[in-house]
């Protein structure tokens, strides 16, 4: 097991290693010279000075090394402000990575939330009228994108009829405000997620339900209720997890779009600000972290995965 | 964004009752509903959808619509909504329909090119890397796993930046810039977005070639000393294009979709080319300003473009997996 | 119905009756009908065999009992008294206290018929738990009990194993343990060796009629293999196509085989005393479509004394010269009627084996009653 975990890091820093080596060339790439947006006027002494200052005049792994040695230390890269010089970006995202992870978890919870009983429910009553309601709603929430969904909220709910609030409040400054200017961006990115989780659950809980084991906890008389959660829920979450963890990537991408459009202030407003301002060594740094987080949330869900099924767990022990 | 990830539909219990049928055919058979596995009513009206949608996309040019959305009527500043205008006219005097169209012809532009480009570098690569194995395999399957360690959106939307960044323009001192032309900021997007649907494309390919690769038949040609290319092609291939095509079909909505979320930062197409992303980012507050149809005719156009093709992709691959254990 | 109803009932009827079971699936292609007008009755302690191929409707048969199918797209019909009580229409809900504690079940596959991700112990506990409401201590030295009681060394450290970490035989029985917990009356064994190795199969078939002895409990053992049935069982039922085509005591159903299907079933079987290398007949053909069933006698077309009026007329199930020795055939083995109609049709060439003929060598069987081996009817998938 342990091995196993030790394994999987390995693994994990070479992804990591590939993954900013390919978000570090993304700046090779920008056609025109990064140094004249990063400075916004052309003056040809001041850009020299910044590229070697900057040491864009060396070779690229050479830079390319430098930048991670710098990273893994904490300096994510400068944030230019023109003439005035700039400021580590750092502190951005130490301030916006918080914010983000809080609403992908609340959206998580609010999914699993929904989506599990829902997808037991609808396998339970397999092809009555109420699964049937349950699953061409939820077929027809997959079609409907999340941003989508984050916009009419937030403009009928919050502007139109003010029943939550349209502006993010700080956990310091009120906790309950807190609360409830992230419970709009969280249903808008869990809507679709318990549409298709609700769905997965269900096609895998009618195939358990199926099993011999169930009929047998049946034939044991236990009731259907404990039957369900306690027998044939575990063997079929085990798909919805691994697609959990696939999906993360899904979720990041849908946090960066719905937290512009409600305004909040994390990695997705960031990254938004970073791109129109051009600030390429911020999206630099964001793209990578946001890469080493979706890695380790699939470790993590990997290792979850030897707590919830004793035949990995046992595979793993001898790995 | 949208889950590429595919859940796995139960399965129907094969209709038993006959001759070899053991106690199993005779458990009772799961009715599964839409899809159904035939090409029902559902299938038809997604289709007709689609290719009205396509036709009409490839068409607007030639029709009344023509000029409206690249050349506002400022004498009919909207939002209004008039016999003339059924869908309504937005607040520049361009009237809705056209701009759905035109947006219908960005938005499927779009989908197709990016997925086509998938389909093709994915499905090569997966192919290869499932029929060949080995290293080429260990390689293959790593690209794609870096490229998946990216959250998708993320990904395309370092690359839109990358590729089609601002040019500057440097007079003297100062430096202005210029957005790249509306047609280099679309081709920049089927770039991005196909190279992000290449190893979701590329991995399922894998996956299945890996299991036809093992087949008999596929086994008896090798035998017989036939190319591994050729058997790629004639024997593999064919096997795999449905489960692909299946795929593909959500992945041009997925695409869309994700068109409309990188319209939301800003990074969509570029004006006076719309697309329904664009269409919905720019009317995000209609709602509370009253004009809510500006809102959601291109959400309806979104809607039940990608819930066609949704639907589409389940039909086709419940008869892949039907002609799968068939065999 | 509860379970007061149950302590009141009379002790002395039959444990088990069954008059007209029908149970039939409903599909694409049109009702299944699996289960076709069965009865028969089951004495308290007493061992019913239930023979016949895959797919006769033996299976669904006592899951039908046991009201364990699910209630949509299937139609039930017919009279199931347990210990008087009618349990043949009753929910599931209705059921529940009968599950368990009064009648149990072994299933065919004990690689799928354990949860994989539930300790074993644990699936012996909680129904324990759940029916007498004992505390965890208890359940789990009654689970202890239980283990060592059917066979499985070091129980201690098997409860706390999974499913998965056990031998095919271990896992069986593990099920029979859990089965058992509650003390059941009546337990029905669904092919409980088919999934199991030939050495194994022996030893899990002597350790079910040992723990039935001492319990004094009803067994209903469901299979394709008349050897498994021949010293173990007081009354066997064959059947086919979803009907009980012949029943009988054992010894009286081994002495006179009546039917054809029985006896071809038998034929089937290796055995010591022929001579090696003599002929082992097979079946040959396939059981009919239960949607559209033949519509004489369901055997009909298999069956070497097939007449015409086997064709045309649906032969009844009836005692003819032995009591209690019952079978539908109108030209039963073994009878003038039968011996001459199979001439005919000899005569004929119409016999539909003859070509079909497969031959094993005897050494293939090793001990009376001969196990399964590879000429087995047809083996359970």
């Amino acid at each position: 097991m342990g091995l196993y975990i030790l394994r999987r890091l390995g693994s994990l820093v070479v992804v990591v290693i590939i993954v900013t080596l390919f978000s570090f060339s993304l700046i090779k790439f920008i056609p025109g010279d990064p140094v004249i947006n990063m400075v916004g006027y052309f003056d040809p002494k001041k850009i020299g000075a910044l590229r070697h200052q900057l040491g864009y005049d060396r070779p690229f792994i050479v830079q390319y090394v430098d930048w991670l040695k710098g990273f893994l230390h904490g300096d994510f890269g400068q944030i230019f402000h023109g003439v005035s010089g700039g400021s580590p970006a750092y502190a951005q995202i130490k301030r916006a990575l918080p914010v983000s992870l809080e609403l992908m978890a609340f959206a998580m919870v609010l999914t699993l939330l929904f989506a599990i009983p829902l997808g037991v429910l609808s396998a339970y009553r397999n092809g009555t009228w109420l699964d049937k309601i349950f699953s061409t709603t939820a077929f027809g929430l997959i079609a409907i994108p999340d941003f989508v969904v984050g916009i009419i909220l937030l403009d009928f709910v919050a502007v139109k009829h003010g029943w939550l609030p349209a502006n993010y409040t700080y956990w310091g400054q009120n906790h309950l405000d807190h609360i409830k200017s992230l419970l709009l961006p969280a249903i808008s990115l869990a809507i679709g997620q318990i549409a298709g989780y609700m769905r997965l659950l269900r096609s895998d809980m009618i195939q358990t339900l199926q099993e011999d084991y169930v009929a047998m906890a049946r034939a044991k008389g236990m009731p259907d209720r404990r039957v369900l959660w306690l027998h044939a829920l575990r063997p079929s979450s085990l798909t919805l997890f691994t697609v959990a963890g696939l999906n993360i990537g899904a979720l990041i991408g849908g946090t960066v779009v719905v937290e512009v459009v409600f305004q909040i202030p994390g990695m997705g407003t960031e990254l938004f600000s970073a791109i129109t301002q051009r600030q390429y060594q911020e999206i630099q740094s964001f793209v990578a972290v946001i890469a080493i987080g979706y890695v380790l949330v699939n470790l993590f869900i990997d290792i979850l995965y030897t707590f919830l099924d004793p035949r990995v767990r046992s595979a793993r022990a001898l790995a | 964004m949208q889950e590429l990830s595919l859940s796995p539909e139960a399965g129907t219990a094969p209709v038993g009752g006959g001759a070899d049928v053991a106690g199993a055919a005779v458990e009772p058979v799961v009715v599964e509903q839409a899809p159904s596995r035939k090409f029902g009513i559902g299938a038809w009206l997604a289709s007709i959808w689609l290719v009205g949608l396509a036709i009409a996309a490839l068409i607007v040019p030639f029709t009344s619509l023509t000029t409206n959305p690249k050349y506002p009527n400022l004498a009919d500043v909207g939002p209004f909504k008039s016999g003339a205008h059924i869908f309504g006219v937005d607040a520049i005097g361009r009237d809705q329909l056209s701009l759905l169209l035109w947006g219908a012809r960005s938005s499927l532009i779009l989908g197709v090119g990016a997925i086509a480009i998938g389909m093709i570098v994915g499905g090569f690569l997966g192919l290869a890397a499932g029929y060949i194995g080995g290293r080429t395999d260990t390689l293959i399957a790593g690209v794609f796993n870096v490229l998946l360690a990216i959250p998708q959106l993320v990904l395309a939307l370092a690359l839109v930046t990358a590729l089609s960044n601002d040019q500057p323009h440097i007079s003297g001192t100062s430096v202005s810039f210029t957005p790249v032309s509306p047609a280099r900021r679309l081709i920049v997007l089927i770039i991005a977005l196909g190279i992000v649907s290449i190893p979701v494309l590329g991995r399922i390919t894998r996956a299945n070639a890996l299991t036809w690769a093992q087949r008999e038949f596929v086994l008896a040609a090798r035998a017989q000393g036939a190319k591994s290319l050729s058997i790629m092609i004639r024997e593999v291939l064919p096997n795999v294009l449905p489960a692909m095509f299946s795929i593909a079909l959500l992945g041009v909505g997925v695409v869309i979709v994700a068109e409309g979320g990188l319209a939301v930062l800003g990074v969509g197409v570029h004006d006076p080319s719309v697309s329904w992303g664009v269409l919905i980012a720019g009317n995000r507050s209609a709602i509370s300003t009253g004009y809510a149809y500006l809102l959601m005719e291109p959400v309806v156009f979104i809607f039940l473009t990608v819930l066609s093709l949704n639907y589409l992709g389940d039909v086709i691959r419940a008869r892949f997996e039907f002609r799968d254990s068939a065999l | 119905m509860s379970a007061e109803q149950f302590k009141d009932a009379p002790l002395d009827g039959p444990l088990l009756e069954l008059r007209d079971v029908t149970t039939a699936f409903k599909t694409g292609r049109g009702l299944v009908h699996a289960v076709d007008g069965v009865s028969f009755s089951l004495e308290r302690g007493k061992t019913l065999g239930v023979v016949g191929e895959s797919g006769c409707g033996k299976s669904v048969l006592s899951k039908s009992v046991m009201g364990l199918l699910p209630k949509r797209n299937v139609e039930r019909g017919g009279s199931i008294r347990f210990e008087g009580e009618e349990i043949g229409d009753a929910k599931s809900s209705d059921l529940r206290h009968l599950w368990g504690t009064q009648m149990s079940m072994i299933f065919q596959d004990p690689m799928t018929a354990l949860n994989p991700v539930m300790k074993v112990g644990k699936q012996i506990t909680e129904s324990l738990r759940y029916h007498l409401d004992v505390s965890k201590d208890f359940a789990n030295d009654t689970a202890l009990q239980l283990l060592t009681s059917v066979g499985i060394p070091e129980p201690q450290r098997r409860v706390n194993q999974y499913a998965f970490e056990m031998s095919g035989g271990m896992r069986q029985r593990v099920m029979i343990a859990i089965a058992l917990a509650c003390g059941p009356k009546l337990l029905f064994a669904d092919e409980p060796t088919t999934a199991l190795d030939v050495t194994v199969q022996a030893q899990i078939l002597d350790l079910l009629q040992e723990q039935q002895r001492e319990r004094f409990m009803a067994m209903i053992l469901v299979t394709h293999d008349l050897g498994v049935v021949a010293n173990r069982t007081d009354d066997i039922m064959v059947m086919y196509a979803g009907q009980a085509i012949e029943k009988a005591p054992t010894r009286t159903l081994f002495a006179e085989m009546r039917h054809p299907y029985t006896h071809a079933l038998l034929q089937s079987i290796p055995k010591l005393d022929q001579p090696s290398h003599s002929r082992l007949d097979a079946i040959s053909g396939r059981p009919p479509d239960l949607v559209h069933p033949p519509k004489g006698c369901r055997f009909a077309p298999r069956c070497p004394n097939a007449q015409d009026r086997c064709r045309e007329e649906v032969p009844p199930l009836a005692e003819r010269e032995t009591p209690g020795h019952e079978f539908a055939c109108f030209y039963p083995v073994g009878t003038p009627e039968g011996d001459e109609a199979r001439a005919r049709n000899e005569a004929e060439g119409k016999v539909p084996g003859a070509s079909a003929l497969s031959t094993a060598a005897a050494a293939a069987a090793s001990s009376a009653p001969a196990p399964p081996t590879a000429a087995a009817p047809k083996s359970e998938a």
